[in-house]
């Protein structure tokens, strides 16, 4: 899903337009699918995880609805609005899920053909997956995949965690105060010009190669992507909307709870995703550095020893864990439309 | 009464939307000046309560400068501004804003839009009624679940008047809120307005750069323009509208003050 660039033209184009498509971009979405599509519905292809560029300029894209929202024939058009423009919030998760899954079937199908069946490549160059599965048995018997798997997660929902506390709480500072944004930017902009690798050497010498380090650098990875897009969407909510609001005698905790807040969820959750997959790349990035645990290990470890099976396994299990745990925040993210927005 | 702006006939009976209050408006040499530059000086205006006054002039000559500083959503000019009797406070709760846009939150429902301009004191269960009136009044009952970009233009403009008029304003204030509206709805609008003015009877001032509208609405209509005594805009002209509302768009009486307007306004009404 792309971000559409409804931020300053909403007024115009609503004026002429008596319920036509005009703002299509913005397709509502009843509350039921919200509570009811499972996770599953995430599992499309090209909805990894980019919901949106990591400066999104729209203010104000889509729209959860609520309980009293819509008539029938409205509903029915705007199914098929979402559905051409935003597959990610489609509320059919049994026949998205079909349709999702036939590209991985055709390719898990191939790569049995080109090496069980076939036997076009040595087990070095690509085992067979039924040989990579038994690697992740073997692995998992003796508790070492496990255990690889939860420090990896631990790593990345803590570092993913801190840097998107402070990326929410910079963010919303330096969007909403003026004089936090003139005395801030300008060095979190410079520090954000840093390519986040480069802090690695300096995070060792000052934490050693433990957990801190790591953690630390996940949270520098998920932290930019948090706070520039809260930071940039809290700047674009349109300042008409939050004028009429003080003209109506909001201010303060008030007027950000009722104009501001419900403006950006959209954008901050864009953010939030963005932010997660950051988390799960400076995870391998620390972990290739320098550990002796985790999925990251797993892969230097396996390049090391040859186990082809194993690389493959590690690799399957980071795309599983990073779909699942932004599966995880598409579902926080419904429930905050329907709640905020 | 003139015909309503909608399908379904608006309540003629009085509600308990009208004003209890319509409250007096005094302006006394208001000026203004944006980074040096002087855009309005000098002006005076004194309403009466539930008076409608319209304000004319040339684009970009103050109009909306002066309504935001009535309404508090400008506090830096110079001179007084009374209302009721008392100077007008930052974004005053006894004012309410109509916008040229209807500036409604998209993620809200009609009716929710509505009820941002409750006044926080007001029970639930009170406001709910008031809704009700409201939607009533504006002929959007039907409509109140729906959402900002699902209705029509029109239909966002008397949404935006109910929020602003769920508050009972003492007074008024309306921004160009029909002009970026197509002519016929334009018209449609300003009958609601009336329809909306003889039952809450609230002071209305109104920003127009339309003549037609001036006339058809205005008791008084408050001519902004340029004068050789200094830079920027003042009090042109100030003049009373002849006859009772609704008003006959054709008329020859209006026809000539609309000549008048118009050259004052710096436009040859003989081309018109």
């Amino acid at each position: 899903m792309s971000s559409v660039n409804t931020s300053s033209s909403t007024s115009s184009t609503r004026e002429q337009s008596p319920a036509e498509p005009a703002d299509a971009a913005l397709p509502a979405e009843p509350t039921a699918p919200a509570d009811t599509a499972p996770p599953a519905a995430e599992t499309q292809p090209d909805q990894a995880v980019q919901p949106a560029g990591p400066t999104p300029d729209a203010a104000e894209p889509r729209r959860a609805g609520s309980k009293d929202d819509g008539t029938a024939p409205a509903a029915a058009e705007e199914d098929q609005l979402r559905s051409a423009r935003s597959p990610r919030r489609s509320r059919v998760p049994g026949s998205a899920i079909a349709v999702g899954a036939i590209v991985p079937v055709l390719l898990l199908v191939l790569w049995w053909l080109v090496t069980d069946v076939l036997g076009l490549f040595t087990s070095v160059q690509l085992p067979a997956p039924q040989a990579v599965l038994s690697a992740g048995v073997d692995l998992a018997a003796d508790g070492q995949l496990y255990q690889h798997i939860a420090i990896s997660v631990q790593r990345v929902l803590l570092g993913f965690g801190i840097g998107a506390i402070l990326g929410l709480a910079l963010g919303a500072l330096l969007g909403l105060s003026r004089i936090a944004d003139r005395l801030l930017l300008p060095t979190v902009g410079a520090l954000r010009a840093v390519p986040s690798l480069a802090w690695v050497p300096l995070l060792i010498m000052w934490m050693s190669i433990y957990e801190d380090s790591k953690v630390t650098l996940i949270a520098i990875g998920a932290f930019f992507p948090v706070f520039t897009s809260v930071h940039a969407a809290l700047r674009h909510v349109d300042p008409q909307l939050v004028e009429a609001g003080r003209s109506f005698g909001f201010h303060g905790f008030r007027l950000f709870r009722t104009v501001q807040l419900p403006a950006v969820v959209p954008s901050v959750f864009s953010g939030l995703r963005l932010g997660l997959a950051q988390a799960w790349l400076f995870l391998v990035a620390a972990e290739l550095i320098a550990s002796s645990m985790g999925l990251g290990f797993l892969l230097t470890d396996s390049q090391d020893n040859g186990r082809t099976d194993r690389l493959l396994l590690a690799i399957l299990l980071l795309a599983i864990a990073g779909k699942l745990t932004d599966a995880l925040l598409g579902v926080l993210e419904r429930r905050a439309l329907t709640r905020w927005a | 009464m003139t015909s309503p702006a909608t399908a379904e006939p608006v309540s003629t009976e009085p509600v308990s939307t009208t004003s209890r209050h319509s409250l007096t408006v005094d302006i006394h040499g208001m000026g203004r000046a944006f980074s040096g530059r002087t855009v309005l000086r000098d002006v005076d205006l004194s309403m009466s309560p539930g008076e409608v006054v319209a304000i004319l002039g040339a684009s970009g000559c103050g109009k909306s400068t002066l309504l935001r500083a009535v309404g508090g959503l400008d506090t830096g000019y110079s001179g007084k501004i009374l209302i009721g009797g008392t100077p007008a406070q930052a974004y005053d709760e006894r004012t309410a804003v109509g916008f040229q846009e209807p500036r409604l939150l998209p993620w809200r429902s009609v009716r929710k839009n509505i009820a941002l301009g409750l006044p926080r004191s007001l029970p639930a269960a009170a406001g709910a009624d008031r809704i009700d009136e409201l939607l009533e009044l504006v002929g959007l009952t039907e409509r109140a679940s729906l959402r900002p970009r699902e209705i029509s233009g029109g239909m966002a403009q008397r949404t935006a008047l109910a929020r602003a008029l769920a508050r009972r304003p003492g007074v008024l204030l309306l921004d160009e809120p029909f002009g970026a509206l197509d002519a016929l709805t334009r018209l449609k609008m300003q009958d609601l307005l009336l329809d909306v003015h003889a039952q809450t009877g609230t002071t209305v001032l109104l920003v127009t750069h339309d003549v037609d509208e001036a006339l058809q609405l205005a008791d008084r209509i408050l001519l902004l323009g340029p004068d050789d005594a200094g830079p920027g805009a003042t009090t042109a002209r100030l003049l009373e509208v002849p006859g009772e509302r609704p008003r006959d768009r054709a008329s020859a009486e209006l026809a000539a003050l609309r000549g008048d307007l118009f050259s004052g306004l710096g436009v040859d009404s003989h081309t018109h």
